[in-house]
C-alpha cells in the first residue's frame, strides 16, 4: 500500500563509498584521540566528525535527504527539542566546564 | 478498508520516523544522565581505567558496516532480487550479533574488573546507556532475522520492500545513536 | 455488522445503534475507534470518581484542625493517588476518549491509521490502571506524591512495594500513551479527507495533533527517570544516592521536563473542545483561526522551556531561576491570545445558551483565574513564598478542574448526543453547571488565602489557632457539594439512556464533519469518504453530494476485523510488570513469552479478515 514516490536510488557503488568514508572518519577520530598534540581541539574536532557521520547515515542511508520534507520535520523537530533540553541541563550541571 | 493517504506517503513510514523522533528524546535523556554524572563517581573503577578504545573502534566499525549491509538489502529487495536481499538481511543481522557479542565481552570484562551497575555512578550510567542501546540492537536483530526467515519461506517479496525499508530506518537509527555514544563515552572521556 | 433495519429518516441518515451491539467478546477484540473511545470514556469517568472520592476523604480530614479521621500514612496514599489518578487515569483517558471517537470523524476517515495499535493502547491503559490501584490491596498505595521526589522514593525511605507499583504503573501507562499518540499523529497527517488541508482542520483535531507530539517528545524523559528510580530500588544502583555522588535534583529535572509539557497535554484537548463549541453556539466561525492554531503550537513548544519553575526553591541559582521565570511569563501570551479569540468569536454572535456553552464560558472564567495565579508563581521571588503551599493547590485546581474538567464536561454535553444518539437534558445540565461552578469556587478559592497565610501542601493536619479553620471548613463543605453535583450528571446520563430524545445527525447545528454522520455513526463512519472545500464544511453553501447522507446505493465498506492480539500483548506487558514488582524472574519470562506471542500473532494477522 505504499505510494511513496521513489527517488532515484544511489547505486551500490555510492553506498559502499559512503560506508568507506564513515570508516575513514572513524579511524580519523581514533587517531585524533591518541594524538596528544591535538588535545586542545579534541572536543570540537570529535563533535564535528561525529556530526558528519550522523548526517551521512541519516541523510544517505536513511534516505532523508531525498525523501519527503515531512519526514525531515518529524525527525528534526523532536531532535531539536532533545538537544535544546540537553544543552540547558548541561549548562545547569556545568558539563561544559569539563 | 480503503485508506487513502493525504500526503501520498506511507503511514507506516510516518509512524517509524515519528517513533525515531521520540527515541531521540529517550536517548537524549539517558545521555544527559551519563554526562551529568561523569566525573562524579566517588569510588572507582573509573572510565580511564577500563575503556578499551581499540576494541570498541572495531565493534563500532562492525556496526557501521551493518548499516551498509542494510541499505544493500533494501536495494536488492526493491529491485526484486530476493536472493541477495536475503543474503544482505542475514549479513546485517549477523554483524549486529557480532556487535552485541563485543558488548557482552566488554561488559563481562568490566564486571571482572570490579565495575557493576551498583559499583558507582560510572557503572550505573555506563551500563544503563550502553545496555539500552544494546537492547535496541537486539530487538533489531530479532526483527531482521524474522524478515530473513519470512524471505526464506517466500513470504517476503519485492512487494514488501516497504517493510524492509522501515526495518532499515530503525536499524540505521540504532547505528546513529552508537555514533554519538562512541564519541561521548569513549573518545570524550 | 450492518445498519439497522430502520427506514430512511431525513436525508437517509439512520441511527446506527448496532454500532455497539454484540457481546463482551466483540468489545474485547474490537478495533473500532468508536468503541475504543467509549471504553476510554467509561474507564476515565470511573477513575475520575475514584480520584474524586480520594479528594473528598482528604477534604474530610482537613475540615477541622488536628483531625484524626485519616492517619498520616493513609493521608499520604490518598493525596498521592488523587493526583496520580486524576492526571493519568482520568483526564488523559477522557481526552483520549474524545480523540478516539471524534477525530477520525472530524477528518472524514473511517478509523485511525493503526486500529489494532489503538486497541492495544486502551487495554494497556486499562490494565495499567488496575495494576496501580491494586496496590491498595497489596501493602498500600503509592505515598510519595504524584511526582515521587527522590530520594524519598528510595528503598530506604519507601520500603515495600508501594513505589514499585507507582514506577511500573507509570511506565506501562507511558507505553500506552506513546503508542496512542503515534497513532493519532499518523492518522491526522495521513487520513484527512480530500480537500482538508491542515489549515482547514477542526480546532479539536489540531489540538489533538499538537498534544500527540507533546506526548511522544515528553514521555521519554520521565521514562528515563522512572528507569533510574527502578534500578535504584531493584538493583541497588546509585543514581539518586547523594553519598555516592548522585543528585536527587536529577529526578526533579527529568520528571518536570516531562511534567510541564504534561500539563499542556492535559490542557490542550480541552482548549480544542472549547474552540469547537464556542463558534457553534455563537453561530459564527472561530475568530482568528490561524492565531488559535499557532498559539497552540507555540504553547507546546515553549512548554519544553519552563520546567524548572517547579524547582524555584531548590537552589538552582539566580541565572537559571531568572531564565525560567522569563520563559514562564512568556508562555502566558499564547494562552491569552486564545482567550481573546474566543471572546471575539462570542462578540456579536447569536448565542445559544445551552449547557455546552455554559461549561465553555465557565471554563474561560475559571481558567483566567488559574492563569493569573500561574503568572504570580512565574516570578521566582514570589514563588518562594507560594511554592509548596495551598496557593499552588488553588492554582492547580483552577486550571485543571475549573479549566480542563469544565472544558471536558462541555465536550461531554456536546458530543454525547453524537456518541449515544440521544440528547441529555439541558435543564439538568444547567443545574449541574451552576452547582458545580459555585461549589468549585467555594472549594478552591479559599485555598489561595490558606496558601498565602502559610498552610503547607501534603500535610495531614494543621494546628488549631493558626487561622486556617474557617477557610478549610468552607473548602470542605464546597467539596462535598461539588462531589454531589456529579450525581446530577450521572442521573442525567442514566435518564438520557432511558428517555433521551433522539439526537439526529446534527442537533447543535455544528459545522464539522462528525455532524454529517448518523448518531451514533455506522461502524464504517462514511459510506463515501467526504470531500471538503472549507473550514466549516457543513456551514458552506455548496456541500456537494459526496458529503451528507448514508447513500445506500454504495456498498458498505470493508472494515478491519476484530483481534485478540492487542489485548494479549498488553497482558504480556502487565505480567512482566507483576514479575518485576515481585522480583520473580520466571514471571517476567512468562510475560515476555505472552508479549512475543501477542506481537507475532498481531504481525501475521491480516488487518481485514
Amino acid at each position: 500500500m505504499s505510494n511513496s514516490p521513489e527517488q532515484a536510488h544511489p547505486s551500490t557503488r555510492t553506498y559502499v563509498l559512503v560506508a568507506a568514508i564513515l570508516a575513514v572518519i572513524t579511524a580519523v577520530e581514533v587517531v585524533v584521540f591518541y594524538l596528544e598534540a591535538l588535545d586542545p581541539v579534541l572536543v570540537p574536532v570529535l563533535l564535528t566528525l561525529s556530526a558528519a557521520k550522523f548526517t551521512m547515515v541519516v541523510g544517505l542511508f536513511m534516505h532523508l535527504k531525498f525523501d519527503a520534507r515531512l519526514f525531515r520535520a518529524l525527525f528534526i523537530g523532536p531532535l531539536f527539542v532533545a538537544i535544546a533540553v540537553m544543552m540547558a541541563m548541561f549548562l545547569m550541571y556545568g558539563v561544559f566546564r569539563g | 478498508m480503503e485508506m487513502h493517504s493525504s500526503t501520498g506517503l506511507s503511514s507506516r513510514k510516518i509512524l517509524m520516523w515519528t517513533f525515531i523522533g521520540s527515541e531521540c528524546m529517550l536517548f537524549g535523556s539517558l545521555i544527559t544522565t551519563y554526562l551529568v554524572y561523569r566525573g562524579k563517581s566517588v569510588v572507582g573503577p573509573y572510565p580511564e581505567d577500563l575503556l578499551n578504545i581499540p576494541f570498541i573502534t572495531v565493534t563500532t566499525f562492525v556496526l557501521l558496516m551493518s548499516s551498509l549491509m542494510m541499505v544493500l538489502a533494501l536495494a536488492a529487495v526493491q529491485r526484486g532480487d530476493m536472493r541477495w536481499g536475503k543474503i544482505w538481511l542475514f549479513m546485517t543481522a549477523l554483524l549486529g550479533m557480532v556487535f552485541l557479542g563485543g558488548q557482552v565481552f566488554e561488559f563481562s570484562h568490566f564486571v571482572h574488573e570490579g565495575l557493576t551497575l551498583k559499583t558507582n555512578l560510572f557503572g550505573g550510567t555506563f551500563f544503563l546507556l550502553t545496555g539500552t542501546h544494546g537492547a535496541h540492537v537486539a530487538v533489531g536483530v530479532i526483527w531482521l532475522l524474522s524478515l530473513f526467515f519470512l524471505a526464506q519461506r517466500g513470504r517476503l517479496t519485492q512487494a514488501n520492500a516497504e517493510t524492509v525499508e522501515i526495518a532499515g530506518l530503525y536499524w540505521h537509527f540504532v547505528d546513529v545513536v552508537w555514533i554519538v555514544l562512541f564519541t561521548l563515552i569513549y573518545l570524550l572521556v | 455488522m450492518s445498519a439497522t433495519g430502520a427506514t430512511a429518516a431525513e436525508g437517509g441518515i439512520q441511527s446506527h445503534e448496532s454500532t455497539y451491539s454484540g457481546g463482551p467478546w466483540s468489545w474485547i477484540t474490537t478495533v473500532d475507534h468508536k468503541r475504543i473511545g467509549v471504553m476510554y470514556g467509561l474507564s476515565a469517568f470511573f477513575f475520575f470518581l475514584v480520584g474524586g472520592l480520594e479528594a473528598l476523604l482528604i477534604r474530610l480530614q482537613l475540615g477541622s484542625p488536628e483531625n484524626t479521621l485519616i492517619d498520616p500514612d493513609m493521608y499520604n496514599q490518598l493525596f498521592t493517588m488523587h493526583g496520580t489518578t486524576m492526571v493519568f487515569l482520568a483526564i488523559m483517558p477522557l481526552s483520549a476518549a474524545f480523540f478516539n471517537f471524534i477525530v477520525p470523524l472530524q477528518i472524514g476517515a473511517r478509523d485511525v491509521a493503526f486500529p489494532r495499535l489503538n486497541a492495544f493502547s486502551f487495554w494497556l491503559f486499562f490494565l495499567g490502571a488496575l495494576f496501580m490501584n491494586a496496590s491498595f490491596l497489596f501493602g498500600g498505595a503509592p505515598d510519595a506524591g504524584w511526582f515521587g521526589y527522590a530520594n524519598l522514593t528510595s528503598t530506604q525511605y519507601s520500603p515495600g512495594m508501594r513505589i514499585d507499583f507507582w514506577v511500573l504503573g507509570l511506565m506501562v501507562l507511558g507505553v500506552s500513551s506513546i503508542a496512542g499518540a503515534l497513532n493519532f499523529i499518523v492518522t491526522i497527517i495521513n487520513l484527512r479527507a480530500e480537500g482538508m488541508t491542515f489549515m482547514r482542520m477542526p480546532l479539536f483535531t489540531w489540538m489533538t495533533l499538537i498534544t500527540a507530539f507533546l506526548l511522544v517528545i515528553a514521555f521519554p524523559a520521565i521514562t528515563v527517570g522512572l528507569v533510574l528510580l527502578m534500578f535504584d530500588r531493584m538493583f541497588g544502583t546509585l543514581f539518586f544516592d547523594p553519598l555516592a555522588g548522585g543528585d536527587v535534583l536529577l529526578w526533579q529535572h527529568l520528571f518536570w521536563i516531562f511534567g510541564h509539557p504534561e500539563v499542556y497535554i492535559l490542557l490542550l484537548p480541552g482548549l480544542g473542545v472549547v474552540s469547537e463549541i464556542i463558534p457553534v453556539f455563537s453561530r459564527k466561525p472561530l475568530f482568528g483561526y490561524a492565531f488559535v492554531v499557532y498559539s497552540g503550537i507555540l504553547i507546546a513548544f515553549l512548554g519544553f522551556g519552563v520546567w524548572a519553575h517547579h524547582m524555584f526553591a531548590v537552589g538552582l541559582g539566580p541565572v537559571a531561576n531568572t531564565v525560567f521565570s522569563a520563559t514562564t511569563m512568556l508562555i502566558a501570551i499564547p494562552t491569552g491570545v486564545k482567550i481573546f479569540n474566543w471572546i471575539a468569536t462570542l462578540w456579536g454572535g447569536s448565542l445559544r445558551m445551552q449547557t455546552p456553552l455554559y461549561f465553555s464560558l465557565g471554563f474561560i472564567a475559571m481558567f483566567i483565574i488559574g492563569g493569573l495565579s500561574g503568572v504570580m508563581h512565574a516570578s521566582a521571588a514570589a514563588d518562594l513564598q507560594q511554592t509548596d503551599t495551598y496557593f499552588i493547590v488553588a492554582h492547580i485546581h483552577y486550571v485543571l478542574f475549573g479549566g480542563v474538567m469544565f472544558a471536558l464536561f462541555a465536550g461531554m454535553y456536546y458530543w454525547i448526543p453524537k456518541i449515544t444518539g440521544r440528547m441529555l437534558s439541558d435543564r439538568l445540565g444547567k443545574l449541574h453547571f451552576w452547582i458545580m461552578l459555585v461549589s468549585f469556587n467555594l472549594t478552591f478559592f479559599p485555598q489561595h488565602f490558606l496558601g498565602l497565610h502559610g498552610m503547607p501542601r501534603r500535610t495531614f493536619t494543621y494546628e488549631s489557632g493558626l487561622g486556617f479553620e474557617a477557610m478549610n471548613l468552607m473548602s470542605t463543605v464546597g467539596s462535598m457539594v461539588l462531589g454531589a453535583s456529579m450525581l446530577i450528571f450521572l442521573w442525567n446520563v442514566f435518564w438520557m439512556l432511558r428517555k433521551g430524545e433522539p439526537a439526529g445527525a446534527n442537533p447543535w447545528g455544528g459545522s464539522t464533519l462528525e455532524w454529517s454522520t448518523a448518531s451514533p455513526p455506522a461502524h464504517y463512519n462514511f459510506r463515501v469518504l467526504p470531500r471538503v472545500h472549507s473550514r466549516d464544511p457543513l456551514w458552506a453553501e455548496d456541500t456537494g453530494d459526496s458529503m451528507l447522507g448514508d447513500d445506500p446505493g454504495v456498498p458498505e465498506p470493508h472494515m478491519p476485523g476484530p483481534s485478540i492480539y492487542p489485548l494479549l500483548t498488553a497482558v504480556g506487558i502487565i505480567v512482566m510488570a507483576v514479575g518485576a514488582l515481585t522480583t520473580t524472574l520466571p514471571v517476567v519470562f512468562v510475560g515476555v513469552g505472552v508479549l512475543l506471542f501477542g506481537v507475532y500473532g498481531w504481525a501475521f494477522q491480516p488487518l481485514e479478515h
